[in-house]
């Protein structure tokens, strides 16, 4: 068996003293893909903070709000996917005039989230929707096994989405995205992990699971409250 | 007083009694004597001299030294400023080093940089450079601290630190970095102008030799130039003009009045000029010798202390304090003349344009010009302080007095103004006015140089008699009293949450979230 991509053991997180997650044991397997789920606040940004910790060496990350530089071109917050391996006078060469290589090869990242006539476009001048289809981009383009996503197409329309989480598995070796689609989540990821106050509640593959019983993890929660 | 849990309307309310308390305590203590004959003669001649200008008295050369020594000045402090302000977050020493390079006025640098470099160029950049390097530090290191780092978080691990800086936090910050660098740009201008008035050949020097010798219309023509100037720096700083602004700066400097050897004069500037009396060819390195030396060196600082640096630091604090206050009148009087809802379309042009004037003005000239008025006094500096500082914080406040949204039945005028307007905008008011303290408080100092018994007025003294050790412990002084009002401002600031930089000219940022705290 080859050795796990992630491996978390009880491990616990906090935000001013007060526990954000405790006890979690998590392994993931090289070539799964994982749905993180949950009601918002309960953890799952925190979650993907620890795993990106763990080894971010290995990791492309997409972070939740696209975290674009908004003065760059998209041509520049894509190639930032990279930076770690170019040498540093090529990248600043690439800030003022871009190399043709790497404009075609960002351009071709770019047409599989359906941005290539966006190249030259101000990050800060796009819609929410494709900014966070260029961060997505700069995933891709980093190309590094472990894809760790917080709520990579929260800002897509279900059928969009879909195409860029296929996007995603084809590209990466391994998946970790927090989703809160559950149609979404069942269709592209292979195993479900369902987290409420601070625990891990459920850790089961997903062609074991339906729509019904992860929506009643929500539900309960909100007759809770 | 409860110490904490104030709310920040109460808070409000209490530092603004209390500055105007002491305010009015100082009033008490301060000497306004008008003791000029004819102040309104005298004024009328001074206007009538910006009616008639004398236009070919103004020398083409000067207005060029004057914009070279603004370039170059403010080019080498904005580029040392950004250099240290890289570790400027990190190492206590870089901040306390850029406290002590802002806390001196520009105008005490040029009176020790001539001692070493004599009237020549070399002083007039340096003095404005020093300070400037100081406050652009520790501003752009705001910047680049507030600035949105999520892009950071999200680079790939490895990246290199130069990469990272140009590609995630530079592009950021580029533009607020910029816009402020052009702003001091304007200030440079104004500081060289205050240069001209120890005898550097910028536009200050005709403009006080003129006023000297009462030639009002050659007076108000470089008056009237130095506001075009300001007025117009929108159209020649830009971007692309830089270098060339650069390059002919360097080429149009002036040469040196006099013969100068700048290594033996450095030498003996450092090793002797400002070195203590008591302390020059004492033997330092022997301990026996230490007591007697340091009984020197007490009954050589105990006079100045008792009789300069206390006396001085007090009237130095009571200037401060009446100008202080007048600004803050000042400004919640002027401020509506900038504010579409108070003076409508038409009015509000001609309300900016006078609020830029008076901003554009400096200081050190008003209170020059209200000398001559007035005869000396405290009054002509507090004019010039509140009028100057006035024009520059309603300016700010109308501006922002604009953005507000009113609900749509608001009440108009008078209502409008106390019950909308003020309430509103007074935590902006209180900020503005609690930043600008510290730079009053160093104007303050300054104005001493026209008479009035603050602590520039023994540091001018101390330079004439040629003392220069005790000059050096007095700008000392000097400095640590605005460094105390400049932390006992940020104290303020913060307690009632409105610690953020008002001279920030760029638009808002988003403030990242807290990194997670793994156990």
């Amino acid at each position: 068996m080859p050795a796990a991509a992630i491996q978390l053991a009880n491990a616990s997180a906090a935000y001013d003293g007060r526990p954000v997650l405790q006890g979690i044991d998590l392994t993931v397997q090289p070539g799964e893909r994982v749905a993180l789920m949950g009601r918002s606040g309960v953890g799952k940004s925190t979650l993907i903070g620890l795993i990106h910790a763990q080894a971010p060496e290995r990791v492309a990350l997409v972070p939740q709000a696209a975290a674009l530089v908004r003065t760059l071109s998209v041509f520049h917050n894509v190639y930032m996917g990279r930076l770690d391996r170019n040498r540093t006078a090529h990248n600043l060469r690439n800030l003022v005039w871009p190399a043709r290589a790497d404009l075609d090869a960002v351009a071709a990242v770019l047409a599989r989230v359906g941005l290539s006539d966006k190249l030259r476009e101000k990050a800060g001048a796009l819609s929410g929707g494709q900014q966070q289809r260029v961060s997505v981009a700069r995933a891709l383009y980093n190309g590094r096994p472990i894809l760790l996503a917080d709520e990579p197409v929260s800002a897509l329309d279900r059928v969009q989405g879909g195409l860029v989480l296929a996007e995603l598995a084809r590209t990466h070796e391994t998946l970790v995205m927090a989703l809160h689609d559950v149609p979404l989540a069942l269709a592209h990821a292979s195993r479900i992990v369902m987290i409420a106050e601070g625990r891990i509640v459920l850790d089961a593959p997903a062609a074991r699971l339906d729509a019904a019983r992860l929506r009643g993890y929500y539900a309960d929660a909100e007759s809770l409250a | 007083m409860r110490s904490r849990g104030l709310t920040p309307a109460a808070g409000y309310a209490a530092v603004s009694r209390w500055i105007a308390a002491l305010g009015l305590a100082a009033l008490l203590a301060a000497d306004l004597h008008v003791t000029s004959l004819h102040p309104w003669a005298d004024l009328q001649r001074l206007l009538g001299g910006l009616v008639r200008p004398d236009f070919l008295a103004v020398e083409a050369a000067s207005i060029l030294y004057t914009v070279a020594f603004a370039v170059l000045g403010v080019g080498l402090g904005a580029g040392a400023g950004f250099l240290l302000a890289i570790p400027f977050a990190r190492f206590r020493s870089v901040r306390i080093a850029c406290a002590l390079l802002r806390a001196v006025h520009e105008l005490f640098w040029a009176l020790l940089l001539m001692q070493v470099f004599g009237l020549s160029a070399t002083t007039g950049i340096l003095a404005i450079a020093l300070p400037y390097a100081g406050i652009c530090a520790k501003v752009y290191a705001e910047i680049i601290e507030e600035a949105d780092l999520a892009a950071l978080r999200a680079l790939p691990a490895g990246t290199g630190t130069v990469s990272a800086f140009a590609y995630a936090r530079l592009p950021e910050v580029a533009g607020a970095i910029r816009a402020y660098t052009f702003y001091r740009l304007e200030c440079g201008l104004r500081s060289t102008l205050v240069l001209g008035f120890i005898g550097l050949p910028t536009m200050g020097f005709y403009l006080e030799s003129a006023f000297r010798q009462g030639r009002y219309g050659e007076a108000g023509a470089w008056l009237l130039a130095f506001y075009a100037l300001i007025g117009t720096r929108r159209l020649w700083v830009r971007g692309w003009t830089l270098p060339l602004l650069a390059a002919g700066s360097v080429l149009v400097l002036p040469a040196t009045v006099g013969a100068v050897e700048i290594g033996a004069s450095l030498a003996r500037f450092l090793g002797h000029d400002i070195v203590p009396a008591p302390l020059r060819g004492a033997a330092l390195l022997a301990p026996e010798s230490w007591p007697a030396t340091g009984a020197a060196l007490w009954a050589w600082f105990r006079p100045i202390l008792t009789g300069q640096i206390l006396p001085g630091a007090v009237q130095t604090l009571v200037l401060a304090q009446i100008a202080l206050v007048a600004t803050a009148v000042g400004a919640l009087l002027l401020f509506p003349l900038t504010s579409r809802r108070f003076t409508g379309p038409l009015g509000r042009p001609l309300g900016r344009v006078l609020l830029v004037t008076l901003r554009s003005t400096p200081e050190y000239m008003l209170a020059y010009v209200a000398l001559q008025l007035l005869g000396p006094s405290m009054l002509p500096a507090i004019l010039a302080l509140s009028i100057h500082n006035a024009g520059i914080i309603g300016y700010l406040l109308g501006r922002h007095a604009d953005g507000l949204s009113y609900r749509p039945d608001a009440p108009r005028g008078l209502n409008l103004y106390a019950y909308e307007t003020v309430p509103r905008l007074y935590g902006q008011f209180l900020a503005y006015l609690l930043y600008r303290w510290e730079i009053i408080l160093r104007e303050s100092a300054i104005f001493g140089i026209l008479g009035v018994a603050t602590l520039g007025f023994y540091v001018d003294a101390a330079i004439a008699e040629l003392r220069l050790d005790v000059a050096a412990v007095l700008i000392l002084a000097t400095a640590l009293l605005a460094i105390a009002v400049d932390a006992l401002s940020r104290a303020l600031r913060r307690s009632l949450r409105i610690a953020d930089l008002p001279v920030r000219l760029a638009g808002p940022h988003a403030r990242p979230a807290p990194e997670p705290l793994t156990a």
